[in-house]
């Protein structure tokens, strides 16, 4: 019994540690299918982090800091579509830049924040009659917040979106061969904006459940790295929601068991295998050849410019 | 020609030096502007606080003299960056192949047996391999397994900084330094003097400009340099010339990644004299030279410029902490208002910019 309270408990915890990263990489999907690689993922999420938790502090409204975070997500996210759409800067850059302004000004406006206790936390809810079911209940539906639901209907949602209706069709044409959607009438730039902002919208939200609900509570550079494990996750999996929420919970259960197993081994050494697996994973998909390796969106990475191929 | 809203652009080949010099100082003075926001949300003059920097700054040999010492990891981490960002190879990592230089160093100052006149430049050789070494993992990766390159620097970066966590928590805890995560302090043979009256570890300076004019050389004039451009600039064409992109590309990271150990071989001998928690052996100086390499344009004796521009930066960073009273943090969100407005302006060069005048029907007019 003491192992299947291990692993309900390990699982439990997984799921909630896979959260930003699962929401963060729904966002990225997001963006990518369109065309637009977003390296700002870390800034964005640092960003949203750090608001969601003064506006929560300020306002005693959890819900206010995680729409707060998600605004300015998504303006983070305008600054990267102007520079990579509109005045057609390359992508990976820009991101990089917008990474390095976000941890910049989160750290600047973050001073003074550091320590404070946040009475105003995301509540854990238990659904009811599921968090009944022996073993499940505990495992999944009991002493997650709400953004652990919303995220999984989200990565349903955007896969119907994205595989099952026109405007799906539409943006997955944008990322593959802009030039092609152009012809047919779809207009490049608004699909690519809006994608993109989406997927900072979406960024801010994972950074804001860390600091008002995972671990409530402001540290400078709290998202260590979680924004750029979100751009693994995406490669890992292969551009596809439904996927994102099996590799969201994989580094969720790595992140956790990092804390988990420091009985056995140094807490340094456990703290980077997240980093580590991000690595080996997409080595490892970089063996098998076709079944694993899934193919980037084609135009993924391309500024569109009429008239040109 | 194209119209963006109220503007027509011209597609301009290849801008001139003087149109490079001009967008980028112009972004520069911009991002200063824009940073002048900062101040006022801080409730101080930006112009006072701009001129009270300079004077600071500049004041004293002293004070100018940090600059000197912020821009050494800055060049040798930014000319190495201009040689991988030449073979388009996105080197993220220099943060951590400058604690993996760090890390070498420390192996040697504290605890290979060699003798004494040895040990310094054996600090750097390893320093160098050991750097290097980390930076060809990813490149590896990325011929072989097709692993983005982006991905596996910056992630490596992490792994590297927890690396050096658990060193000087755990093996290499100083016994000397009462429960500190330190290591012990380096022996003197271990240390690298300073000009007079300053912490510039000027052995490492120059050694930093040394490089970047051998770099500058080997991209300039040698068959790799050529074959690295090629490689960067026209992939197809590469392969149609049999270039070896395993070489050339492990080869660009070895040196890419070793110049970056060599700052970190500066920082521990130079500055610390003893490793300890990467935050305090970086500052973010792998990060701010994708900046100096971007605003150099790859060429790696401009990246010695525009490295001491950011190493002045550091130092006014210092300078405010200080005399201003305002966080250090201030510098990372100059930086990236910095970078932002370089990338901004980048359309300047790519594209001669005119008002559209209305009435004036544009013949030969592409698209739109």
């Amino acid at each position: 019994m003491v192992w299947a309270d291990w692993l309900v408990s390990t699982v439990s915890r997984a799921l909630a540690f896979g959260v930003p990263l699962l929401w963060g990489t729904l966002g990225e999907i997001s963006a990518e299918r369109s065309g637009v690689i977003n390296l700002g993922v870390e800034g964005m999420m640092i960003l949203g982090a750090f608001t969601a938790f003064a506006v929560a502090f300020q306002t005693g409204s959890p819900g206010l800091g995680l729409l707060a975070a998600a605004g300015v997500g998504g303006v983070a996210a305008l600054f990267h579509a102007f520079l990579s759409v509109t005045l057609r800067a390359n992508q990976y850059v820009s991101g990089l830049a917008l990474s390095i302004f976000g941890l910049g000004l989160a750290g600047l406006l973050g001073r003074g924040w550091e320590g404070k206790p946040l009475a105003a936390t995301l509540p854990s809810l238990a659904l009811p009659g599921l968090s009944r079911i022996p073993v499940v209940g505990p495992m999944l539906f009991q002493n997650q917040t709400v953004l652990t639901y919303i995220g999984i209907v989200l990565a349903f949602l955007l896969w119907l979106l994205l595989f099952r209706t026109r405007w799906g069709v539409a943006i997955r044409s944008v990322g593959e061969s802009p030039a092609t959607a152009d012809a047919l009438g779809i207009n490049v730039t608004l699909v690519r904006y809006l994608c993109v902002v989406f997927g900072g919208l979406l960024a801010g939200v994972g950074g804001g459940y860390l600091s008002v609900a995972y671990r409530p509570a402001w540290t400078e550079g709290m998202t260590a790295g979680m924004g750029w494990i979100v751009i693994a996750l995406t490669i890992f999996a292969a551009w596809d929601p439904l996927q994102a929420i099996w590799g969201a919970l994989f580094f969720g259960a790595l992140y956790h068991l990092s804390y988990r197993l420091q009985a056995f081994l140094a807490p340094e050494l456990l703290k980077l295998m997240p980093y580590l697996f991000a690595v080996v994973v997409l080595a490892l998909s970089g063996f098998g050849g076709a079944r694993w390796r899934r193919r980037a969106p084609g135009a993924l990475g391309v500024p569109y410019v009429r008239g040109e191929r | 020609m194209r119209r963006l809203g109220p503007f027509v652009l011209e597609p301009r080949l290849s801008p001139s030096r003087a149109a490079v010099l001009g967008v980028s100082l112009g972004a520069v003075v911009f991002a200063l502007l824009l940073a002048a926001a900062v101040f006022y949300g801080y409730g101080r003059n930006p112009w006072q606080a701009y001129a009270q920097i300079g004077r600071g700054v500049f004041g004293s040999w002293p004070s100018f003299s940090e600059v000197l010492r912020r821009a050494i990891p800055l060049i040798l981490c930014g000319v190495g960056l201009t040689l991988a960002f030449r073979a388009q190879f996105w080197n993220i990592g220099a943060e951590g192949q400058l604690l993996a230089g760090a890390v070498a160093a420390t192996g040697v100052a504290l605890f290979l047996p060699v003798p004494e006149g040895w040990r310094l430049p054996l600090m750097f050789l390893c320093g160098f391999l050991a750097g290097g070494l980390w930076a060809v993992i990813p490149a590896l990766l990325r011929v072989k397994l097709a692993v983005n390159d982006v991905i596996s620097t910056l992630m490596l970066n992490y792994v590297m900084a927890y690396i050096v966590e658990w060193l000087v928590h755990g093996p290499w805890k100083g016994p000397t330094m009462r429960g500190f995560a330190y290591t012990d302090r380096f022996p003197l043979t271990a240390q690298l003097g300073w000009l007079p009256g300053t912490r510039v570890h000027w052995v490492t300076l120059a050694l930093g400009v040394v490089l970047a004019l051998g770099v500058a050389f080997l991209l300039a004039r040698t068959r790799l340099g050529y074959e690295i451009r090629v490689a960067g600039q026209n992939p197809e064409a590469a392969r149609y010339a049999g270039i070896n992109f395993t070489a050339v590309f492990a080869l660009v990271m070895l040196l890419s990644g070793g110049l970056a150990g060599l700052a970190g071989v500066g920082e521990v001998a130079g500055i610390h004299r003893m490793l300890r928690s990467p935050s305090h052996i970086s500052m973010g100086y792998g990060y701010t030279a994708i900046i100096v390499a971007w605003l150099a344009r790859g060429n790696p004796l401009v990246a010695v410029f525009t490295a001491l521009f950011f190493g002045l930066l550091f130092a006014a960073g210092d300078h405010m902490r200080i005399a201003l009273g305002l966080p250090f943090q201030i510098v990372g969100v100059f930086q990236g208002l910095i970078f932002f407005c370089l990338i901004g302006f980048e359309i300047l060069l790519s594209w001669r910019v005119g008002l559209a005048r209305k009435g004036r029907a544009w013949s030969g007019q592409i698209g739109s």
